[in-house]
């Protein structure tokens, strides 16, 4: 008999995987700037994890650590039993980085023909092509595709090897809202093969909808872990935005309902744990409050809310915060 | 996993680039027309024994095939600046397929430059003998190998904006000092700092082939030396390159 062994549909993804205190800093103007600051993850295989945070929260670090395109300062990694660097060279992994273009001068299906080349048991090229939705433009040049058909082609480079672990780094980010939702339909019926997928996003909605587990990350550390639901009621509050001058904003933060308080000027802007109730206290101490917004807050502000740290801003100049 | 699938890829691309392509090819052509067009006549420039027309063209050979090798970097700079190099990394790609690929490139320009001269040449009455061109090419092509290694170090540590200012000056300057544009004076401090240069053994090497003296032991070393140094440093450029650029 010829032939090796046949590699099975979970060829090698025993184990999951381990980010274990991992840290990893940059240097910067003022001293090293701690991009990520000894974070523990445990994925199991076929898990569908969201890497939720702002903008400078580590998350695209970590990712560029999992994909071993970073050697991390301390801490250790393990996919599926191996370091990041083994797991990639036997095809177990794939992913779509933040940034980045596809090469020109070959048509979409050349490119997905070429990059199915370099792994060992990849997808067949045409239903890569079907499954990406891009057989309609199989045919064209890399160098001739909008936006969107740029990002799903490259969610084809992603998966052509058909690896075990997939992962996206914010990947709906050049996507109008129909392109993102039927980004998330393919995503869903490549996740349903059994795949791992980890995915970074900003989008609270994105984590929500697609994801089983979100790993909530602020300024390099993990905020919060666990099934989104609980997430979604930790970073689901509501902003109160007030016109008030010359509110003691320590008594704001101590109103009911109100879980931190910071002051731009003679605007407030409370962030609430429940602003029903938030709103009755503040109208009920504060009867000349004016042109009151109640909104949802925004992952940022939830931050804030979540790990009463107001030092996100420059010190001196960022607007003056309190919480409890 | 196959290996060739895509280094033909890469060729493909390559020859798919009109503008890349017709530019790297046509600039070494307008120049041999410009400088040997006006002195088709001379027919022992500077000593040399060599015909002008004959004498420019593997000057020029040299020229455009040094060009052709180094414009590889311009193209890797050009994939690294859209995420391409990360890409790959994230794939069983093997450092050495991957520059077997832009090698291979890179010499299949060169070699496609070089034809082109040759074709030039005879348009000014240049013919050499089958023999004549083989031996030439053949070294021609031996000595670009410092060049393949020096093209893939700079793809991998310059920027796509700071790549051409690069290798203009770059291939201006080693063309120059390597007597690409005229002979290289038999003693003098220009002799001297010539004979450690990869590009005045390029240029040395065509008139081995047409009756010039033969490459002396310096040449190997100085070839072999350039080559160790640049292929450890283009690894080397190659393996810390993981970064976004």
């Amino acid at each position: 008999m010829s032939g090796g062994v046949a590699a099975g549909p979970h060829r090698g993804a025993e184990g999951g995987i381990e980010l274990r205190g991992l840290s990893k800093s940059f240097p910067g103007p003022d001293g090293p700037i701690e991009a990520v600051r000894g974070i523990d993850i445990e994925i199991s295989a076929g898990e569908t994890v969201a890497l939720l945070g702002p903008n400078g929260a580590g998350k695209s670090t970590t990712i560029d650590m999992l994909l071993g395109l970073l050697a991390p300062d301390a801490g250790e990694l393990s996919v599926f039993g191996r370091s990041p660097s083994q797991a990639v060279s036997r095809g177990a992994v794939g992913a779509m980085l933040q940034t980045g273009a596809l090469i020109r001068d070959l048509s979409v299906r050349e490119l997905i023909a070429m990059m199915a080349s370099l792994y060992p048991a990849p997808l067949d090229v045409e239903e890569v092509l079907e499954l990406t939705g891009v057989d309609e433009i199989a045919g064209q040049p890399t160098q001739k595709l909008s936006g969107g058909q740029t990002q799903r082609v490259r969610f084809a480079v992603a998966i052509v090897s058909n690896p075990e672990l997939l992962v996206l780094d914010e990947p709906t980010v050049a996507m109008d809202v129909e392109g993102r939702r039927a980004f998330w339909t393919i995503m869903r019926a490549f996740a349903a093969r059994g795949k791992t997928i980890v995915f970074a996003t900003h989008y609270l909605e994105e984590a929500d909808a697609y994801a089983d587990r979100a790993v909530l990350m602020a300024r390099g550390s993990i905020v919060a872990d666990g099934p989104t639901t609980e997430i979604r009621a930790m970073v689901g509050t509501r902003t109160i935005r007030a016109t008030l001058p010359g509110a003691d904003i320590d008594a704001l933060a101590g109103l009911a309902g109100v879980s931190g308080a910071e002051r731009h000027g003679e605007i407030v802007i409370l962030s609430c744990a429940d602003s029903d109730v938030a709103i009755r206290a503040l109208l009920a101490d504060h009867p000349d409050a004016r042109d009151i917004e109640i909104t949802a807050a925004g992952l940022e502000q939830a931050f804030l809310a979540l790990t009463g740290d107001g030092a996100v801003a420059p010190a001196g100049h960022g607007p003056e915060v309190a919480s409890r | 996993m196959k290996p060739l699938t895509y280094t033909r890829y890469e060729l493909l691309r390559t020859l798919r680039n009109r503008r890349f392509f017709v530019l790297s090819l046509g600039f070494p052509l307008i120049l041999y027309y410009l400088i040997a067009g006006s002195a088709h006549n001379v027919s022992d420039l500077a000593g040399t024994g060599l015909s002008a027309p004959l004498y420019y063209m593997v000057g020029l050979a040299s020229f455009g095939t040094m060009a052709a090798m180094l414009s590889c970097g311009a193209r890797i700079a050009a994939e690294r600046a859209v995420g391409w190099n990360r890409q790959l990394r994230i794939t069983p790609l093997s450092p050495r397929t991957y520059f077997r690929a832009k090698v291979l490139t890179a010499y299949m320009m060169a070699l496609l430059s070089l034809i082109a001269l040759c074709l030039a040449g005879t348009t000014l009455g240049v013919s050499l003998t089958a023999d004549e061109w083989l031996k030439m090419t053949g070294l021609i092509l031996v000595s670009l190998v410092p060049f393949a290694a020096l093209g893939i170090l700079i793809g991998h540590l310059l920027t796509p904006d700071s790549i051409g200012p690069a290798l203009g000056g770059g291939v201006s300057l080693l063309a120059f000092l390597g007597g690409t544009w005229f002979p290289i004076p038999s003693h003098g401090i220009l002799h001297d700092v010539a004979q450690f240069l990869p590009s005045y053994w390029l240029v040395q090497a065509s008139h081995v082939a047409l009756g010039g003296h033969p490459w002396p032991a310096r040449a190997w070393a100085v070839m072999a030396a350039w080559t160790a140094v640049l292929s450890v440093l283009a690894a080397r450029a190659y393996r810390r390159d993981t970064g976004r650029v």
